[in-house]
């Protein structure tokens, strides 16, 4: 479904955020990618649908060569969702009307065929009672889960996730994380950046560790927790897996 | 002081008030629109055209308004003449209405221009990633809320506007002043109607500085 190969990126001249990545995610997979801040994990999952060009290298979703210039790249983003660490939620439409915007404009559905998709995505969610409200109503948790519904919203065939979590208070990250567990039981292709390490083992298949812009780590969650390779990762583990030292 | 004409005025001062707010309307509705098209041009990544809009604002912006004024009242004959082959008679309400819709447009665009600024990245991100191209993404998604965000600013550069619309003398139109001013002339009591005037200009204004005031509290509470 993404395939990434030798893929190089550079911010400015001497800055590679991105050193070699070549990596696969089949259909139905989800892969957690995690690392220390700055190893250029919200990079990588934005060249996905290019949010961030690269310099060199090939990036496919779908069969599309999206690193292509002569790609349509609108066309290959209606396919794939992103969901925000802040959300990124219209704060001048309601609820329903920022789930039913890109279905409407993109898709050229009709409203009333939006608006029904809308409210069976916000009921999928647990929202439905909240359609009308505008995002700067709801709390960072019931704004995340819309997020989400608005990237379902255009039926895509991967989900990116960046940090969806790490922006909201303690009591509000279960419920965004159920809301991606039910979508990874529904067979969704996904990539989550993340540091909740209860959903990289319980739900995901695989878990890239990337540091300096370098895959250190690709493996299943348990050989990825019980036994990493790098002594980079072993430290990153410790660290993440501490209880809270403050 | 004597204010006995103006009572006889008065439909005379309406009719001047009646094209000093058609000017007025028009003047905001086409700067407005051409200052956000010089915005966007002026945000483009296209150099020349960024280049082009910032030249033509600063240009705008350093010469007087009179001097625009009369200027297109003689320019603006001969540009259509030019472009359509023959002359046409256009008349010194249509000139003034170019003049201060294109000098408007370069203030108007600077605070549109400063609205888009202020949108966060992640807006239009998000309208990316969902498979907008540039100009849904700006018609949907941030220019909806940079209007929202510079309403205020808009609305004070339309009461400044409104003041300037006195300048069209210059062009012997009769708007509100002028009228005033030439019936206070006829009538020998010109002290009298410029007072009289005056007053409605500063209710006018200030019944609008309000609205501004109101508007910028409510926006500040609607802030997320
Ligand atoms: N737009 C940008 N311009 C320049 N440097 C950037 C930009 N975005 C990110 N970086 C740099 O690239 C590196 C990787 O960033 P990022 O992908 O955001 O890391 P992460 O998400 O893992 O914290 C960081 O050193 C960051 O400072
Ligand atoms: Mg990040």
């Amino acid at each position: 479904m993404i395939r990434f190969n030798k893929v190089n990126k550079w911010f400015g001249r001497d800055h590679h955020v991105l050193k070699n990545i070549t990596l696969e995610v089949k259909q139905g997979e989800v892969v957690v990618v995690c690392g220390p801040s700055g190893s250029g994990k919200s990079t990588l999952i934005r060249t996905i649908n290019q949010l961030e060009p690269v310099n060199d290298g090939v990036i496919i979703v779908d069969g599309i060569t999206i690193t292509d210039p002569k790609t349509n790249i609108n066309k290959v983003r209606e396919e794939v969702g992103f969901v925000f660490q802040h959300f990124n939620l219209y704060p001048h439409l309601t609820v329903l009307e920022n789930i039913t915007l890109a279905p409407i404009q993109v898709r050229k559905m009709e409203k009333a065929a939006a608006e029904q998709l809308g409210v069976e995505l916000l009921e999928r969610v647990g929202l439905l009672n909240k359609k009308d409200v505008y995002p700067a109503q709801l709390s960072g948790g019931q704004q995340q889960r819309v997020a989400i519904a608005r990237g379902l919203a255009m039926r895509p065939k991967v989900m990116l996730f960046d940090e969806p979590t790490s922006a909201l208070d303690p009591e509000m990250i279960g419920e965004v994380l159920k809301v991606m567990q039910d979508l990874a039981e529904s067979g969704m292709t996904m990539v989550v950046v993340t540091h909740e390490m209860g959903f990289a083992r319980e739900v995901s298949d695989r878990v890239i560790f990337l540091d300096h812009g370098e895959i250190l780590e690709d493996a299943k969650p348990e050989d990825f927790f019980t036994n990493p390779q790098h002594e980079r990762a072993k430290q990153f583990l410790r660290q993440i897996l501490a209880p809270m030292h403050q | 002081m004597d204010f006995s004409s103006i009572v006889s005025a008065l439909p005379d001062l309406l009719q001047g008030m009646l094209l000093t707010l058609k000017l007025l309307v028009f003047a905001v509705a086409g700067g407005i629109a051409l200052g956000t098209l010089l915005a966007l041009a002026r945000l483009s990544s296209n150099r020349l055209l960024s280049f082009l809009a910032g030249f033509y604002v600063n240009y705008f912006r350093s010469i007087p308004l009179l001097l625009v004024i009369t200027w297109f009242y003689f320019i603006v004959p001969f540009m259509l003449a030019w472009a359509t082959g023959k002359m046409h008679p256009v008349g010194a309400f249509a000139s003034s209405l170019v003049a201060f819709m294109m000098f408007e447009a370069a203030y108007y665009c600077e605070i549109v221009r400063a609205g888009i600024q202020s949108i966060p990245k992640g807006q239009v991100n998000a309208a990316y990633a969902l498979g907008l191209n540039y100009h849904q993404a700006m018609r949907l998604v941030v220019l909806p809320q940079a209007f929202r965000k510079m309403a205020p600013l808009l609305l004070q550069q339309s009461i400044i506007l409104f003041q300037d619309t006195a300048l069209v003398y210059a062009v012997g139109l009769m708007d509100f002043l002028n009228t005033a001013r030439s019936r206070g002339d006829i009538t020998g009591q010109l002290h009298e109607f410029l007072l009289f005037a005056g007053v409605i200009y500063f209710v006018l204004s200030f019944i609008a500085s309000r609205i501004v005031l109101r508007l910028q509290s409510k926006l500040a509470v609607g802030q997320n």
